[in-house]
């Protein structure tokens, strides 16, 4: 193989980090198979499901349809930097006791999906996370149980507002 | 503690949240090359040449095979449910000569990364003679080989006097009813690596799921090696829902390559391939006639059916067309029954088995039935439900039928009261005066119900082996495997209850060949039944031993000496039986047989809104009342609930595999093949009862993992009906807008 490569130098999960990449590669397979984070999910790799979605410089993005190349210099997380060590982050925790995960390959999408949506100023109604959280696809647990997990963070982390119908 | 009927949180979860997963495209090997299949892209043709030249001097590729380079490979032959005459029709690994669906493998390339092997594949060349397709079960059979029609062929059940049935009706009703093609659809696309492991002489193949032993003998046998040369392992699975986990050829093109070649081999389906290769399920189309009395009583159900198997049939031969037949009168008395159910190749991608496999389509079938009956009848679509149950009294009923080669027994049930707890759960009279007056403002709204009856534990047997160490841990080891639904946390919970330690202590170790000797693997919502109940005989079995073992010890009386109670820790009685035993932990192995099957049972509501203008349905209120017998862990069983609903009002609203004539699919992707999101999926109420344990296993426990799914066709027609008062009848599903408009457009007209 010849093609030629580009370095690309970005922050993920506050580490800066550099991947030689050839220029078509996908920014999820430059965080899956040159930096190992296998946590970012691709289910479609066509912009649908939303598996693959990861925060990059503030809003949240679907990998699958970003080039590597064009992260260069960006901030990005992903899931595996959620937690702080040892200890879940509060939507982690309520995925975990709401049992908002079965098989779990949606599950980072979700996370970071919600993440992004719990860490806006605006306050989460229902409304809002049915219309934001509907961007991703789930086929084990109907939503239901993820529903209620980011609801309960919500309402951990002061984000929840009821919503003013109804 | 964590023991049985808790609700606790599952010890699958910690690594799925922190993205530590470790799913098929996790698994990298050193030196790993990768695999791209190329496919037709023709519906029905004879290959005449395959031009690999260009492909194999393409930049990183290692080989290029096409059917000839595999000749000597057997078919994939069937798991369950051989019925005469299916062999002929089975599925080569690659095309050999001729083509019989779009997606069907017809070469493959293995190069040094995925990209490069995707490159080649687009380099080869397949020259295909199109031939005409068949694309509908239901037109006359074809010729699918010289001597042998598309009809593969014909299952037939049947019990009572169907003609005095129809002798003695007051009205015959005559129905056809289709259910479309749609599938399970797991969010993680197929994967396989095959890795010849050097050090241990053998082959391995990795990303295996569902049913790892019995796979490891069919790949085994294609590959002529002796199956203790060939191991399977499960790591994290991303949903499998009857369709992952069969021995499809791409598995065994991987293990093969990895064999030939001495390298990993991996492969990694993309999504378009998933839904062009990975098994399809449903689409089926009944014709039915049954015989009512004045009351509304059915007396008799005459059915003939539909299959529309696709190209090949697969591992599932006649299962889905068995169970159809066989669980089709559901959980009324229908004294008499013939159904003949024809499985008929065509030129789409190849079905096999989906989460409530038959009982879907069936349940849909039935269920229409009922209300049909009620509303020509005059009567309330409850009120006929009422009158054709059941009752209590004739439990255990003798269904007359067989399904998956066991006789038909339901062993638990009280119809009639699940019933009346969903009614008045949900305050039924309220409810629908709500929707009438709703509907008398204008709204097009409408509820309606469907009942099911589902089958799980399906035997005929599980083995379990349970290590207790010294330290006190406890591992678990199944033959069963994981899907997702967290198989680890209920035979934990299985455990723990036995032997008195907390469920966090004990591991569970599935999915892995060289652990136990013969396992059946992860379907038909057998594992909570039959595994538990392997676990629960092994673990009583080492509880006895550690009694006796702490008796001992104490110099006290065994009938008065509790676990907890009796002051030595676990992992010390442990220690001393070991030693006993000569063995480095204290184990204890049990295997759970059975010849029967549970019935569980439950009812769908649905509450369904059309909107006038865009014919858009939307569904305001799912309800699922389910009888499990007993829920191990109900947080769990309501999960399993809930995702099973949602993947019901999918097919009966959204999912369709749709074809041009030519045979060219038209929902590759899923912008096209349209699955339900958070915007149509209602929070899912569920009402899970106990009420009728299941007396042929130890725990009670019925399968709990098709009930959410079963109904939901059934019931969300119906409500579409009653939302816009019974001007049409809905027939077929998917029900979308198009349809839906047009069937009202011509009830208008006419
Ligand atoms: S993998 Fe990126 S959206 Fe599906
Ligand atoms: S938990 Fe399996 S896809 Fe969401």
């Amino acid at each position: 193989m010849s093609e030629p490569k580009v370095t690309v130098c970005c922050t993920v999960n506050g580490q800066k980090v550099e991947a030689d990449v050839v220029p078509r590669m996908s920014l999820a397979d430059m965080l899956r198979e040159e930096l190992h984070l296998t946590g970012t999910h691709l289910g479609c790799e066509h912009g649908v499901c939303g598996a693959c979605t990861i925060i990059v410089n503030g809003a949240p993005v679907r990998s699958c349809l970003m080039f590597g190349i064009q992260a260069e210099g960006a901030e990005i997380r992903t899931v595996e930097g959620l937690a702080d060590g040892d200890t879940l982050s509060p939507l982690q925790r309520a995925f975990w006791e709401k049992h908002g995960l079965q098989c779990g390959f949606c599950t980072p999408g979700f996370l970071m999906l919600a993440t992004w949506m719990l860490e806006q100023p605006e306050p989460v109604t229902e409304e809002r996370l049915r219309h934001v959280l509907s961007s991703n696809l789930c086929r084990c647990t109907g939503y239901t149980n993820i529903v209620r997990a980011v609801t309960a963070a919500a309402k951990e982390m002061g984000k929840w507002a009821e919503s003013a119908a109804a | 503690m964590g023991g049985i009927g808790r609700s606790v949180t599952r010890l699958e979860d910690p690594p799925l949240l922190r993205g530590q997963g470790r799913f098929a495209a996790d698994i990298r090997f050193p030196g790993e090359l990768h695999m791209r299949v190329v496919r037709s892209p023709i519906a029905h043709g004879r290959i005449l040449e395959i031009d690999t030249a260009d492909a194999l001097d393409s930049p990183g590729v290692v080989a290029v095979w096409t059917g000839a380079d595999v000749a000597e490979i057997p078919p994939i032959d069937f798991r369950q449910m051989r019925i005469p005459g299916l062999g002929d029709y089975r599925q080569p690994i690659l095309a050999q000569g001729m083509v019989r669906y779009v997606g069907e493998p017809v070469a493959i390339v293995i190069a040094d990364s995925p990209y490069a092997a995707e490159d080649a594949a687009e380099l080869v060349f397949a020259d295909i003679e199109e031939l005409d397709p068949v694309m509908t079960a239901v037109q006359s059979p074809g010729e699918f080989a010289p001597g042998l029609t598309t009809e593969a062929g014909v299952v037939r059940k049947s019990y009572g006097d169907l003609p005095a049935a129809f002798a003695a009706a007051a009205h015959v009703f005559e129905l056809e009813l289709g259910v479309g093609r749609h599938t399970g659809v797991p969010m993680e696309t197929r994967g396989a690596i095959g890795y010849w492991n050097a050090d241990l002489n053998r082959l391995e193949m990795h990303g295996a799921s569902k049913v790892p032993h019995a796979n490891r003998l069919a790949i085994a046998k294609m590959l002529s090696l002796p199956p203790e040369q060939f191991h399977l392992f499960e790591g994290h699975v991303g949903g499998g829902f009857g369709i992952r986990g069969e021995v499809y050829p791409e598995d065994v093109l991987a293990c093969l390559a990895a064999l030939r070649l001495k390298r990993p081999v991996k492969w990694i389906e993309d999504r378009k391939e998933h839904l062009l290769a990975a098994n399809h399920s449903r689409d089926q189309l009944h014709r039915l006639r049954a015989a009512v009395d004045a009351n509304g009583v059915v007396l008799g159900i005459e059915d003939e059916f539909f299959v529309d198997q696709g190209g090949y049939v697969r591992t599932h031969a006649s299962t889905v067309t068995d169970l159809t037949a066989g669980m089709l009168p559901g959980p009324y008395r229908v004294p008499a029954f013939a159904a003949t159910g024809h499985i008929r190749l065509t030129n789409k991608t190849p079905a096999g088995t989906y989460r409530a496999p038959g009982r879907y389509e069936g349940t849909f079938v039935r269920e229409r039935l009922m209300d049909h009956v009620a509303d020509r009848l005059g009567l309330d679509r409850v009120e006929i439900r009422r009158r054709n149950l059941i009752p209590a009294e004739q439990i255990p009923f003798r269904r007359g039928l067989d399904a998956l080669g066991t006789e038909v027994v339901y062993d638990s049930a009280d119809f009639a009261g699940l019933l009346a707890k969903l009614e008045a759960g949900v305050d039924l009279p309220a409810l629908e005066a709500t929707l009438a007056a709703r509907r008398a403002a204008g709204e097009k709204v409408g509820l309606g119900l469907a009942y099911f009856v589902e089958k799980s534990g399906l035997g005929p047997f599980d083995d379990v082996i349970i290590t207790i160490a010294a330290t006190g841990a406890v591992e678990i080891v199944t033959g069963a495997a994981s899907v997702g639904q967290g198989v680890e946390t209920v035979m934990a919970q299985v455990a723990a209850s036995v032997l008195g330690v907390a469920h966090t202590d004990c591991t569970v170790v599935h999915g892995q060949t060289d652990r136990i000797a013969r396992g059946m693997g992860a379907f038909a919502s057998r594992v909570t039944v039959m595994t538990g109940a392997a676990v629960t005989m092994a673990a009583e079995k080492l509880k006895e031993r550690l009694l006796a073992k702490a008796a001992q010890l104490l110099q006290g009386d065994r009938a008065s000496i509790t676990l907890d109670g009796c002051g030595i820790p676990l992992g010390e009685l442990a220690a001393a039986c070991a030693a006993d035993d000569g063995t480095p932990a204290l184990t204890a192995e049990a295997s759970f047989t059975t010849d029967h099957m549970t019935y569980p049972y439950g009812v769908h509501l649905a509450v369904v809104r059309v909107d006038a203008e865009t014919f858009g349905m939307v569904v305001e209120r799912f309800v699922v009342a389910f009888d499990v017998g007993r829920s191990v862990n109900p947080m769990l069983v309501e999960g399993q609930i809930h995702g099973g609903a949602a993947q019901g009002i999918g097919g009966a609203l959204f999912e369709e595999f749709i074809y041009s004539e030519d045979g060219q699919p038209l929902s590759a992707s899923f912008a096209d093949y349209l699955m339900p999101t958070l915007n149509e999926v209602p929070m899912v109420e569920s009402l899970v009862l106990e009420d009728a344990p299941s007396p042929i296993n130890p725990l009670g426990v019925k399968g709990a993992g098709e009930g959410g799914i079963t109904a939901a066709g059934a019931a969300i027609a119906s409500a579409i009906e009653n939302a816009i008062q019974y001007r049409i009848n809905i027939a077929q599903l998917p029900v979308t807008p198009a349809r839906l408009r047009s069937m009202l457009q011509q009830a208008s007209g006419s």
